[in-house]
């Protein structure tokens, strides 16, 4: 299941057009090449039916699933006449190969079948589609708004709904509206299809969040109780929405940067990643060696970073005080590094198109390898202090466990599919950024549970000193950014020399580069799950489109499946078993 | 008429000094988590920050004194009162050494049993009262806890008792002048240190208030003095359950050449290290493991040990 040849991606696209018809289907060229196909929406659930069910090698993960304004979009060569596209992602484990679906829709018809009968998973994406473009999936079992608030008017991914403050009228809030609002928060469990009463109890409806010590961050989970036993619960997100896939249509491809890091704030540069690679390879930018080789290293170190702060909020979130102060110590040590490198500490910033900012500091291979070489004692005393701990297993082994098949069913990627048993790494079967290069292995557990999940993302914290160790040995020479006109800032050294070097830089610096028009989208193995950028291009300084496929999202719509039946405290050890940040969530 | 005034300075002193001690653990806690975390602890007001409660008081005593609308008025303000009053007459029974302590009980051990689970009242009627859903589920907790850890809490000090044959305190200590009862009711010292630290909310037992799942469970609506009322009743319960585990298994005030209160004071200062120890190492457990634990082991080994303990003492006359 290693290697799979590459051939194979134009293989699904000649299984579909075979089985489906030309009339159908009408393939797109992408600059990712994904086999891309536009279908007919009449034609959608079948097509969905036959990849998930019926082909071999199925397409079992409904990978992503989003919207597309398409009317003020210029250039749309080999696409049909469409207002408002709805794109299906599917991938496909078995083929280590993805599928991605369009349907066109006109703005006076914007109705589309829902595939939740296909995907449950499905629920949420249909329900931010609906919210940010108004697209209407007939047969959701409960379309609402799902990251603005319920009451909020507009869709604002439409390009007509304004991007900025200044744009709308002075924000207010009388009281009036404020009770319209709280009144708009109420949790209304018949809305839910929720019973009041069993059959010799009445259900306690508990609010746990948006403020909870222990739902990091703010999320909300209604509990339906009887007494401290879960009988079904409702996950609410969109407390922590700031409108990052907005923002991304009018920064310039370059401003757009920081942007990401602030999407999963734990993860740092890891999230800059899968942004300047997807840019990358819309511009057809090849980075040298040293600059991949730096990425990897700073990925992998925030890898670290991000691990460390969970496994001290997982083993506090079950009641353990010590262990958070251990570890954020050490992340504190990293941050030194981090800063050391890049002036910033968290949310650095630091990688470019084309590069990153800067090169390696003078004496960096110093800080590293104290650090490689400071860490492995540390985690040897935690795996004593936490995993070890008997009262940490009883809370944790066999709690919110699900298998493989559910696990990609519902869109898991990352520690908690690995956890199920499943050997998948990003790094490793889709390698970006030269991770070919490197030795190091995929940790697996084999329950699924809350402690595998813990498990997991212990060992791979080993396994990026590792591939860190190798980044400190084999560090290439050469420049830190690209030799190509769109990489920016783009390199200086002829710049003051001739004219038209100095258009180009001026050009990249003042309005930011202008990327080819086409489509691209690239995941990364994030810290949490897979982290992929959604990249349109109309040829300008700023993104038609940009799409953010964060795990978290998926992760979360998960909970009741796995919490029902269970007491409080083990939704507790979920949450924090789980590992995201509700900004990873709500974008 | 003496006796009556000296006995009420005896009253005053000791409920003075107890509150002074329960403010200083604050302190002590804190610093000693700290330094058992790597990190530094409260450490700016006075030296070494011993002054930081005081800081605390004053501010909590300026707070304001606010009841929620819809909790049941009467109940609330008296909930943290129990837990107070409840602690400190517990403390009335303690001997301090040979000549100091308030009163000298026959039934002492009973008096305390009594106290200690009167106190948990306090958390039943606070969680109750506040009409939040969070605090109702921690009352439920400290109720289902209380039941549960009362029961063999008493059973595992009547090793103590027949060995001793007195409920008399003093005469518990008097009579291990040859052996402390921790090396022969090992067993029950055990069994009374869960139970121990189980009536007084502290971690790994905290489950009342576990702050990762139920916020702060029952006092969750508790603001100023009354959330400080019961905060200095947990530091009670607290030396508390260390004083008792002294006097009962550690021989209280016995030892050589320091003076018996000194012993006394450092023997509980031992084992209130040991709980706040326990503190910054374990995690929490499930609240029906929590239940199974008490129901399924430790009622059934104090069993085992008040047969035994009993077996054993007729065998040897």
């Amino acid at each position: 299941m290693d290697q799979i040849v590459a051939n194979q991606v134009s293989g699904i696209q000649a299984e579909l057009l075979q089985q489906f018809g030309d009339n159908c289907l009408q393939p797109q060229y992408t600059a990712d090449e994904i086999s891309t196909l536009w279908v007919d929406r009449t034609r959608l659930l079948q097509v969905l039916h036959y990849l998930k069910l019926e082909v071999e090698g199925p397409f079992l993960c409904l990978y992503d699933l989003c919207g597309i304004d398409e009317r003020v979009r210029t250039h749309r060569t080999d696409q049909p006449e469409s207002d408002f596209t709805v794109v299906y992602h599917l991938l496909s484990y078995d083929r280590n190969d993805d599928v991605r679906l369009k349907v066109a829709l006109m703005e006076n018809d914007l109705d589309i079948s829902t595939i939740t009968s296909l995907w449950p998973a499905a629920n949420w994406y249909e329900c931010e589609v609906w919210d940010m473009f108004g697209i209407n999936f007939h047969g959701h079992p409960n379309q609402r708004r799902i990251l603005t608030p319920p009451t909020w008017t507009g869709h604002p991914l439409r390009k007509e709904h304004p991007a900025r403050a200044t744009e709308m009228e002075p924000f207010s809030l009388p009281s009036e509206k404020q009770e319209k609002e709280q009144e708009a928060l109420k949790f209304k469990p018949e809305y839910w299809g929720m019973k009041r009463q069993g059959e010799d109890t009445d259900f306690m409806f508990l609010n746990l969040g948006p403020n909870h010590p222990s739902v990091h961050g703010v999320f909300r989970i209604i509990l339906q109780l009887d007494g401290e036993h879960i009988i079904d619960a409702v996950p609410e997100i969109g407390y922590h929405h700031r409108a990052a896939e907005k923002m991304g249509e009018r920064q310039s491809w370059h401003s757009f940067i920081p942007y990401t890091d602030r999407i999963d704030y734990l993860g740092g540069v890891m999230n800059n990643l899968p942004y300047v690679l997807a840019v990358e390879k819309l511009a057809g930018i090849q980075v040298p060696d040293r600059v991949k080789t730096i990425r990897v290293m700073m990925a992998e170190l925030f890898r670290i970073a991000s691990h460390l702060v969970f496994y001290g909020t997982f083993a506090q979130d079950v009641g353990q005080l010590s262990p958070v102060f251990y570890m954020f110590i050490d992340r504190e040590k990293l941050f030194g590094i981090i800063e050391a490198f890049t002036g910033a500490r968290m949310h650095p910033s630091w990688f470019r198109i084309g590069g990153v900012a800067q090169d390696l500091p003078k004496g960096w291979d110093q800080k590293i390898r104290e650090f490689i070489d400071y860490l492995p004692a540390r985690l040897d005393e935690y795996e004593r202090m936490v995993m070890d701990n008997s009262l940490l297993k009883r809370r944790t082994v066999g709690v919110g466990d699900y298998t493989t098949a559910e696990a990609i069913e519902w869109g898991v990627t990352g520690p908690g599919l690995r956890a199920t048993g499943l050997n998948w790494d990003w790094r490793k079967h889709r390698p970006y950024s030269g991770y070919e290069n490197f030795e190091f292995e995929i940790p697996t557990g084999n329950r699924g549970d809350c402690y595998d999940r813990c498990r997991v993302r212990v060992d791979e914290m080993r396994q990026s000193l590792r591939i860190i160790r190798q980044c400190l040995n084999n560090m290439p020479e050469g420049p830190y950014k690209a030799d190509h006109p769109l990489t920016t800032p783009p390199p200086k050294a002829r710049t003051m020399k001739d004219i038209e070097t100095l258009i180009d830089h001026f050009l990249g610096v003042s309005w930011g580069p202008v990327i080819p028009a086409g489509e691209a989208s690239i995941g990364v193995e994030a810290t949490k799950g897979n982290n992929s950028y959604y990249l349109i291009s109309d040829g300008s300084t700023m993104s038609y489109r940009t799409r953010i496929r964060t795990p978290s999202f998926a992760h979360l719509q998960m909970i009741p499946l796995i919490s029902r039946g269970l007491m409080i405290a083990d939704l507790i050890a979920i949450i924090a078993s789980i590992d995201f940040v509700m900004a990873d969530v709500d974008r | 008429m003496f006796d009556v005034i000296l006995t009420l300075f005896g009253i005053i002193f000791t409920i003075l000094t107890l509150m002074v001690l329960a403010a200083m653990l604050i302190w002590g806690e804190r610093r000693l988590l700290g330094i058992w975390q790597d990190r530094l602890g409260p450490n700016r007001v006075g030296p070494f920050g011993i002054l930081q409660t005081a800081a605390d008081m004053i501010k909590i005593f300026f707070k304001e004194d606010w009841i929620p609308p819809f909790a049941e008025k009467a109940v609330f303000f008296f909930a943290p009162c129990v837990v107070v009053i409840t602690m400190l007459m517990a403390f009335a029974v303690v001997p301090f050494s040979p000549s100091l302590g308030i009163i000298d009980l026959n039934i002492g051990i009973l008096f305390f049993l009594a106290m200690s689970a009167l106190a948990g009242y306090s958390t039943i009627l606070a969680g109750w009262s506040s009409n939040n859903k969070y605090a109702l589920l921690g009352g439920m907790r400290s109720a289902a806890q209380m039941i549960s850890y009362d029961v063999f809490m008493g059973l595992s000090l009547m090793g103590v008792v027949m060995l001793s044959g007195s409920f008399n305190l003093r005469e518990i200590v008097e009579a291990q002048r040859d052996v402390w009862y921790i090396i022969p009711q090992f067993v029950g010292f055990c069994i009374f240190m869960v139970a121990g630290i189980a009536e007084s909310h502290r971690l790994p037992f905290d489950l009342p208030e576990a702050e990762h799942e139920i916020i702060a469970g029952f006092h969750t609506e508790y603001s100023g003095m009354k959330f400080g009322l019961f905060f200095v009743g947990e530091y009670l319960g607290v030396i508390l359950i260390s004083a008792l585990t002294v006097v009962l298994f550690l021989g209280g005030w016995l030892g050589p050449v320091l003076p018996p209160f000194i012993w006394f004071c450092l023997k509980t200062l031992l084992v209130i290290l040991f709980i706040i120890l326990l503190r910054a190492a374990l995690p929490r457990p499930r609240f029906d493991q929590l239940m199974a634990f008490g129901w399924k082991y430790m009622l059934p080994l104090a069993l085992i040990n008040l047969v035994l303990t009993g077996a054993i003492g007729l065998a040897l006359g």
